[in-house]
């Protein structure tokens, strides 16, 4: 149960991967590219899985009648994984993108048992001939948060909602730091873990419990607006997280980090097209429209505004590497050296936390 | 610090409140002999509905009746089945619960990411703006005081009424309650019934006060914790409500340890999310083994069908 969505008990998904639920669309005529998606939570989580199917959408939309795209919502992670999988390539689908962690090993699997059709995993580390993986950088768009968040606080203490103890998040919230801290020597982050990618409950309460010891922005890695709506009834500020967060608190939502698989889906589904295609390792960030920041919020200063618009161009020229050193650790120690920067193995082995963030991180 | 304390005792009642609601209801099922774990399912539906019904309407008071209502509704057809069909209640249940998880979500898939304004706030001039009493007693909204109050007629009902006496009568001995006369499919239809309205009521107080949305599977297991704060307060209403509170400030003084970064003592906040149910294990074999054994049993009668011998 590490990286990945699990949408509470899935108990619900369970059924729907038996073949209650989801319909696969039957096989059409040889001369289209048929693309399937496979997803953990549902398709109206406004979060994860929403995201993707954003992007297949836009797929469908893109090359018209060239391509049948077809996708299985709500399949747990676990022995009915690589039945849906399997079933997918079997119906005769050219490209698979399998959007959670936890389909890693079915996918390989699966992409044994047939070398002609493509696999895509998002956010895995295992590739093959057929199986290539792509991910988000989503620490660039923290670094944004975290200048702004910089600029604004007045009590110097940001709250920040995480899941799971994973790289992807501790990555985060070190980026947000030092960025906060780049602007604001005297700020400060209290992180508090639900242990839940969605539990609207526990994350509101969350945002209580850190709002109620002075902090006056909140950050989260969790999907739901909880948090964004306890920031608007407490008169405070937030960042949203997935999607545009910013109808569930319009004064409160200050930006979002929000994934956008549209440009990479169009990408890989052409390369197919084009008889192109390779497995490769993909990690795209502002730079790719992978990671984008919706409109901020009108009532953010201009000189912050222009502050976060030059480190989002920044960040995409490459002029700006949100780990650059020297960065050190809760413990003084030097992580990452002067003039150098974080090697994309260490982000995505982060399990420490930067000076500035307060409280020990969980093993 | 003693407005913080006020904050947090303030958090504490708002985190109990939906496991009060729906473990009150409960402790009267099973009072009657009738054990129902589908109250995860009864407590979904509820919330979805309320949403629902407050969205379209602009009315909460009706959202929060057809919550009650619709758990009320579910509650039936575990009834029909588990009461009039003989069913095995605990597969029932646990049917009740995946179906209740299922329905909501097809049901709310409308309402998904749909924002509406939270319950407003008692607020009673003099009274609510007092400093320390006004927030921490006065300032919730009517749902944590219809908790309370349901918690206390309940309370009521079972120790000084007839009917609740019949009720009791119905789950200790249901052969013996037979044999003098009380219908005791019917009292436990009516039981069954009303578990299902609290826990809808739970469920709502979720989906439109917590946090005023919908979201797929929203109760994250808070319909389980209410089932084990039953045999936590070993089936006395009084109990139940102290042992909600117990678990709602167990989840929020861990949540403050985290975020003052002293992360709960030094245990993994994941122990902590264990610890509803370690309780109920520890009080469970207290109760059936202990040297109170006997003072605190379950209803006699409790899972087991009744099939009227005439």
């Amino acid at each position: 149960m590490l990286n990945r969505r699990q949408f509470g008990l899935s108990v619900a998904g369970t059924a729907a991967a038996l073949g209650v639920g989801p319909m696969v669309g039957r096989a059409i005529a040889a001369d289209k590219l048929k693309v399937g998606f496979v997803y953990v939570g549902p398709v109206s989580d406004h979060g994860y899985s929403y995201q993707h199917d954003l992007g297949r959408k836009h797929v469908a939309e893109h090359f018209g009648d060239r391509v049948e795209t077809t996708y299985v919502e709500n399949v747990a992670e676990g022995p009915d994984t690589e039945r849906v999988i399997n079933q997918l390539a079997a119906g005769g689908c050219g490209l698979i993108f399998t959007t959670s962690f936890g389909f890693m090993n079915p996918t390989l699997k699966v992409a044994q048992r047939f070398p002609k059709v493509k696999f895509e995993h998002a956010t895995g580390y295992k590739r093959a001939a057929n199986v290539a993986t792509y991910s988000g950088r989503f620490y660039e768009g923290r670094t944004v948060c975290g200048l702004i968040a910089g600029k604004l606080t007045k009590s110097n203490i940001i709250g920040y909602i995480g899941s799971f103890p994973i790289p992807e998040v501790v990555s985060g919230i070190n980026a947000f730091t030092l960025a906060l801290r780049s602007v604001n020597p005297q700020a400060q982050v209290r992180v508090v873990w639900v242990n839940s990618w969605y539990d609207p409950g526990k994350e509101a309460a969350a945002a209580k419990a850190l709002i109620d010891q002075g902090a006056d922005i909140l950050s989260q890695h969790t999907d739901s607006p909880a948090p964004i709506q306890e920031a608007e009834a407490r008169g405070i500020y937030a960042f949203g997280q997935s999607s545009d967060m910013s109808r569930f608190g319009p004064k409160a939502h200050l930006t979002s980090i929000v994934d956008d698989w549209t440009p990479y889906y169009i990408q890989r589904v052409q390369a197919v097209l084009d008889g192109t295609w390779k497995s490769e390792d993909y990690w795209g960030g502002l730079a790719t429209g992978t990671v984008i920041l919706p409109p901020f919020n009108p009532s953010i200063p201009e000189d912050v505004r222009a502050l976060a618009t030059k480190a989002v161009e920044d960040i995409k020229s490459g002029a700006l590497h949100p780990f650059t050193g020297p960065i050190k650790d809760q413990s003084g120690k030097v992580v990452v050296a002067e003039g150098k920067t974080a090697t994309d193995p260490e982000i995505l082995s982060m399990a420490y936390y930067v000076e500035g963030v307060q409280g020990t991180l969980p093993k | 610090m003693m407005d913080f304390l006020v904050l947090i005792t303030v958090s504490v009642v708002i985190a109990a409140t939906p496991m009060l609601f729906a473990a009150v209801g409960e402790l009267v099922v099973e009072r009657s002999g009738v054990l129902n774990l589908g109250v995860e399912g009864m407590m979904l539906i509820g919330a979805v509905v309320g949403f629902g019904v407050t969205m379209t309407t602009g009315s909460a008071v009706l959202g929060i009746a057809s919550a009650a209502l619709a758990g009320a509704a579910l509650a039936l057809i575990f009834a029909v089945l588990v009461l009039t069909l003989m069913a095995n209640q605990v597969a029932t249940g646990l049917a009740l619960t995946i179906f209740g998880i299922g329905l909501s979500a097809l049901i709310g898939a409308g309402f998904v990411g749909m924002p509406i304004a939270a319950l407003p706030k008692l607020f009673i001039p003099g009274v609510s703006d007092l400093p320390v009493i006004g927030p921490l007693l006065f300032q919730y909204d009517a749902m944590v005081y219809l908790s309370i109050a349901l918690t206390v007629a309940v309370g009521w009902f079972l120790k000084s009424t007839h009917a609740g006496m019949v009720l009791r009568a119905v789950g200790e001995s249901a052969e013996s309650a037979h044999s003098i006369g009380h219908p005791v499919i019917r009292v436990r239809y009516l039981a069954t019934l009303f578990g299902g309205a609290l826990a809808g009521l739970g469920g709502a107080f979720l989906s439109l006060s917590v946090t005023p949305m919908w979201a797929e599977n929203m109760t994250s297991g808070r319909g389980w914790i209410a089932l084990a704060l039953v045999v936590f307060g070993s089936w006395r209403p009084g109990r139940v409500l102290l042992g909600a509170y117990i678990f709602g400030g167990v989840t929020i003084l861990q949540l403050h340890a985290q975020g003052s970064g002293g992360l709960g003592m030094g245990l993994p906040s994941q122990v902590f999310t264990m610890l509803p149910y370690l309780a109920t294990i520890a009080v469970l074999t207290i109760i059936s083994a202990g040297p109170w054994r006997g003072r605190f049993q379950a209803p006699a009668c409790l899972g087991q069908p009744f099939r009227p011998s005439v």
